[in-house]
């Protein structure tokens, strides 16, 4: 009876959402202030719908109730109750309703937060948002319900969740990155409604942009954490791997770090509108793009698990209504959209336009990389695979020419800033970053390495001359805590973000080029050499988990004569599924991981082993995390909770001075 | 021309040619860059280039799999039940390599032995990597293997 309840839910939803999507742009178009003043109550009844369907389905996981079919596929009895709530969105159904929640988590966001924005607006925007609802609550229904049930003959036990996904990484990851992913979708509809509504000034940029700030560092946070997960869980210690799927979400984010520079062009100057808003719509297009990679399976990824043609056909033909349907709309409308004001050669609207064309060059790259083996196929040149090498050698360049004009882009003026002086701490952040940069590589020890020397310079330019403005802002304002209360939050959220980006090249630079890593066949009482420490296996158990069987070996690490740590990796073996799984062993450091893994018996009680030593490897998680605080900081910022009256006075003094 | 209208066209001329060059660039470098796929039959007729980046995908043989005593060489028979090529690999096979498994090996022929620099397993069991699907195809074997599959 439950299960109906959330499948009930899950139809309500579907029905609120076409009223979404029809009533309050009937009412904007008839001008009908009624129909208007429905979408905030329905995208509030939407939201709680799609909550209670998903609080079903996850009661299902908690209950054992395997008389629903996806419980019974992705559960187990043995199973622990935190991956039994994870579990929920552990494979295709679940994980679209958790799509759906979340957009309706965003709609009920936009509903109770949009007292600044005028009501029509805020209306246009909540049905456009309906619209994409109805289109992804169509397809779980009709392709991939996750409330069908097996009846009357419920099995006794589930088949188990993919053992690969019982790990922490899953509790988190996915929300987050769905967190960015769906977000977008705001970014998407308020480009959408201006464009409807054919006001296309700058105030849309300024209500949109705290929506694609806190979209793009859900983003961020949830490609880390992915990206750590992989590291330590499935990818043998890599941790970016050039995945099609990893892709899919980095071309967004590389979208949406664009459409964020560009919006503040947008709203500070006027300027780039309908490049915003082209922007705006593919963000988003492009999160569905992903979307439709993922779970279409015609990609060969790690991702690509159970797949299902069907579903395929339906997300492009969905994708195909979004991207045509929004292009279309703007192809109409953006023609009107006049660019007012002009901008020196040498300003901070040039080095905004350089970090653009750069971004979306790096986007379309990736994109093509990514795509190319589909447009081979489909033309019959046979199955071919594009690897890292190819991503490595058009994203590293392009990163190195982004970062080169990150400097420069904070310390430039609005309109004309060719005035030598406002650059003049680059000559200083210049100097020392050559220099430590090419002073670092024997510092570090080994070989020497240009690629590191390069890679570190870059990571010292950006975070130097990022200081360097936090300190000139601070002379400026006259100490910390003034500098902090006054200056715009965004600008603390740059300075993090930028910081962020310097630290994480680092921690890149560092793996990649220094990474100690050795494959080697151990015994109990075997030693090996890793890094500047000793490696010791002492003892070979076999140790029974909650649903597994695993091998574990025991090692020593001692650092010269004195134990320093004992470290346990596991070869797991799932009952339910016989699925076998590495569980490595990493002791973490701010300089450097110690990663050891098992890898397979050898026979004889022997293992092959893979012992690894990372060098600043955590720097790209932190790297990330400081860029995704970044965001979170600058949407605290006063002037975005700034009511209609404000507005409507600005508004008028800009249109007077226009 | 009024200068507004002047940079603009320069900035879209340098949007175009910039784009134009990049397209070039990416595309140069995907052709370098691109490993081509083959079944072990096209192998065994001599169709792959020696010495040159490929993939093969297929099943891993039953009793082909052998290792070395000392070291972490082992080698074993990729197979799409026509043919078979010989696979040499070093390292740490994939969690999920076992016999009668789907398997994609990349690397290069060398003296007519494929000599594996990465050997690729899927992490779920039911899931068959796209291109071995395709190699059991072209040999006829695959609605054999299908009928012996839980599926």
């Amino acid at each position: 009876m439950i299960p109906e309840i959330g499948h009930f839910a899950l139809v309500l939803a579907f029905g609120v959402s076409i009223c979404l999507a029809v009533f309050p742009l009937y009412g904007y178009l008839t001008n009908q202030n009624g129909f208007c003043a429905t979408a905030k109550p329905l995208a509030l009844l939407q939201g709680l719908a799609l909550a209670v369907s998903f609080g079903v389905l996850m009661y299902g996981f908690l209950a054992h109730d395997f008389s629903i079919k996806y419980v019974a596929d992705n559960s187990n009895l043995d199973l622990p109750w935190y991956f039994r709530m994870s579990a929920v969105w552990g494979a295709h159904e679940g994980s679209l309703l958790l799509w759906a929640l979340i957009l309706g988590f965003w709609g009920v966001a936009v509903a109770l937060f949009s007292r600044g924005i005028p009501d029509h607006m805020s209306a246009l925007v909540l049905s456009v948002m309906g619209m994409i609802g109805v289109g992804f609550l169509a397809f779980m229904l009709f392709t991939s319900n996750p409330f069908v049930r097996i009846l009357p003959f419920a099995p006794g036990n589930g088949a188990d969740l993919n053992p690969l996904l019982q790990d922490p990484g899953l509790i988190f990851h996915p929300p987050m990155l769905y967190m960015g992913y769906v977000g977008l979708s705001v970014a998407f509809a308020f480009a959408m409604a201006s464009l409807i509504s054919g006001k296309l000034d700058a105030t849309w940029a300024r209500w949109s942009r705290p929506w694609t700030t806190v979209a793009w560092a859900f983003l961020t946070l949830g490609i880390a954490l992915g990206s750590w997960w992989a590291y330590y869980e499935l990818g043998w210690g890599g941790w970016w791997f050039w995945d099609p799927v990893e892709n899919a979400s980095l071309i967004p984010w590389l979208i949406a770090t664009a459409l964020m520079h560009s919006l503040a062009v947008t709203e500070k100057r006027g300027l780039f509108r309908s490049w915003t808003l082209l922007l705006a719509i593919a963000g988003f297009s492009l999160s569905l793009l992903g979307t439709f990679l993922v779970r279409s399976g015609v990609l060969n990824s790690v991702h690509a698990f159970a797949n299902d043609p069907e579903r395929g056909v339906f997300i492009l033909g969905f994708l195909i209504v979004v991207i045509g349907g929004s292009l279309t709309l703007y192809a109409l409308r953006a023609s009107k959209v006049s660019e007012p004001g002009e901008f020196g050669w040498i300003s901070r609207e040039s080095f905004l336009l350089f970090n653009n064309l750069l971004l979306t060059v790096m986007a379309v790259s990736v994109l093509l990389g990514t795509l190319y083996p589909l447009f081979v196929d489909a033309i019959g040149g046979g199955k071919v695979s594009v690897g890292p090498p190819f991503f490595n050698a058009v994203f590293v360049p392009l990163t190195a020419i982004l970062v080169s004009g990150m400097a420069f882009g904070p310390l430039a003026k609005w309109r004309q800033s060719d005035d030598p002086k406002l650059y003049r701490p680059l000559i200083v952040t210049l100097i020392v970053s050559v220099a430590v940069g090419l002073v670092w590589p024997s510092i570090f020890g080994g070989a020497y390495s240009i690629a590191t020397a390069v890679g570190v310079t870059l990571a010292l330019w950006i975070a130097i001359a990022t200081g360097l403005d936090v300190v000139k802002k601070i002379a400026l304002y006259g100490g910390i805590s003034a500098t902090f209360s006054r200056i715009e939050k965004g600008t603390i959220g740059m300075w993090l973000a930028h910081f962020g980006v310097g630290v994480m090249i680092f921690g890149v630079v560092m793996v990649e080029n220094h990474t100690e890593h050795r494959d080697v066949r151990m015994g109990v009482g075997d030693s090996q050499r890793l890094g500047s420490y000793n490696v010791r296996m002492t003892d070979l158990a076999v140790i029974n988990g909650p649903n597994y069987v695993a091998d574990q070996a025991t090692f020593q690490i001692y650092q010269a004569e004195t134990l320093y740590k004992t470290v346990t990796p596991q070869k797991r073996r799932y009952n339910a599924s016989g699925m076998v799984m590495t569980e490595s062993a990493i002791d973490s450091g701010f300089t450097r991981d110690l990663y050891i893994a098992m890898g397979e018996p050898l026979g004889e009680g022997d293992w092959a082993v893979r012992l690894s030593v990372k060098p600043f490897v955590d720097w790209i998680w932190a790297g990330a995390f400081l860029m995704g605080l970044g965001g979170f900081v600058s949407i605290t910022d006063k002037r975005y909770r700034k009511r209609i009256k404000e507005e409507k006075a600005e508004a008028a003094v800009e249109g007077a001075t226009a | 021309m009024n200068p507004k209208r002047k940079q603009r066209l320069f900035i879209i001329l340098g949007l175009v040619s910039g784009l134009g060059v990049a397209v070039g660039l990416v595309m140069y470098a995907l052709s370098q860059n691109i490993n081509l796929f083959f079944t072990p039959s096209q192998i065994a007729k001599g169709e792959a280039p020696p010495a040159q980046m490929i993939r093969v995908g297929g099943m891993v043989a039953d009793g082909t799999v052998e290792r070395d005593p000392r070291s972490l060489k082992v080698a074993f028979d990729v197979t799409d039940f026509d043919h078979n090529v010989r696979v040499t690999y070093e390292g740490i096979l994939p969690d999920l390599f076992r016999e009668g498994q789907g398997v994609v090996v990349q690397g290069r022929i060398n003296q007519g032995q494929f000599v594996a620099s990465e050997v690729l397993a899927k992490h779920d069991e039911n899931y068959m990597p796209p291109e071995v699907t395709e190699a059991l195809r072209q040999s006829g074997k695959l609605e054999q293997m299908m009928g012996g599959q839980k599926q």
